[in-house]
């Protein structure tokens, strides 16, 4: 056997480890962009808050406003809309993106790791999502952002095991960033800018530079 | 320069039985098709290198049905993880070996 021989044969044993366990076709772009739509929906749930001064006033206990309640209502209707249209945003982006850098090397993107990957990210997302729905229906829309970033930063953790080690940073940091949102709940839309925005930015941009270029 | 060409697993002379040990150490188990589609080989060849590693008894074979369609997967031994650890320390020496 020649030295060369030899090379060749320990690289594409590490190449074949790495590659059965963990998918490496997501995109850095995709976390950048994800993190612009979260920024643009945070500005405009801003300017929606702003013309509804009076959504968020609290009544004292066992009074009822009609006009609070329904302000309210419109306002939660929109943030709602906002979330939904972001989220949208950035999994179909995700997903493009994954397929081109799959494509790029010759990868199919639906296999194994990401069957593992989307597995893993989905318990913890869909408890959260529960949890929220939940308090939606005790109209405790307190710590709705709080939960967001709590059950994302843990389906970050988990999913770091099946793609990229960094995301466990990512995680962490956007678990602490929830559970300090929820002893400061009036921070909300800004724990989300950043949670979703500034993070996704800073993180793909790492990412991109890492493994993309 | 003494080469440890006797410490060199001959199960592991070829790359795809190489390959197909080094998936199995880090995946708890794994499925026919997945491995097919990773390492990019014919059915034909996958499944004899297959036998050859089963009859070494470095894989176990677990065969189920998942709905109506077989599947199969495939787990490393004790003693296949053992040899394959061998074999790369092995392989690490040689090039040590080499480059002093």
């Amino acid at each position: 056997m020649k030295e060369e021989e030899l090379h060749n044969e320990l690289a594409s044993i590490r190449n074949i480890m790495e590659r059965s366990s963990k998918f490496i076709s997501l995109s850095g772009l995709s976390g950048i962009l994800a993190g612009v739509y979260a920024l643009i929906g945070a500005t405009v749930a801003w300017f929606v808050i702003k013309d509804h001064p009076t959504a968020f006033v609290h009544t004292p206990p066992g009074t009822f406003d009609f006009e609070i309640f329904f302000n309210l209502i419109s306002v939660v209707e929109y943030l709602i809309m906002i979330a939904i249209a972001v989220l949208l945003a950035s999994i179909i982006t995700g997903v493009i993106l994954s397929i081109r850098k799959a494509k790029q090397k010759g990868e199919s993107v639906w296999n194994k790791t990401s069957r593992l990957l989307l597995l893993n990210v989905a318990v913890p997302l869909l408890t959260g999502f529960a949890v929220i729905i939940m308090l939606f229906f005790k109209s405790d829309l307190t710590y709705t952002v709080s939960t967001m970033l709590v059950f994302y930063g843990l389906a970050l953790f988990n999913a770091s095991n099946f793609t990229y080690t960094d995301v466990k940073y990512l995680g962490i940091i956007d678990i602490l960033l929830g559970l300090a949102t929820a002893f400061f709940p009036e921070y909300s839309l800004w724990a989300w800018a950043i949670g979703f925005g500034v993070l996704h930015i800073i993180y793909g941009s790492i990412m991109y530079l890492k493994y993309d270029r | 320069m003494k080469i440890p060409f006797e410490k060199l697993d001959k199960a592991f002379e070829n790359r795809v039985r190489l390959q197909i040990m080094s998936v199995l150490v880090v995946n708890d188990r794994y499925d026919f098709n997945s491995l097919k589609e990773l390492l990019a080989v014919t059915d034909g060849n996958l499944a004899s290198h297959l036998k050859g590693l089963e009859k070494e008894e470095y894989i176990l074979v677990n065969k189920s049905f998942l709905g109506r369609k077989p599947n199969t997967n495939y787990v490393a031994t004790a003693k296949g993880k053992q040899a394959f650890k061998q074999h790369l320390d092995a392989l690490e020496q040689f090039i040590k070996s080499t480059k002093s």
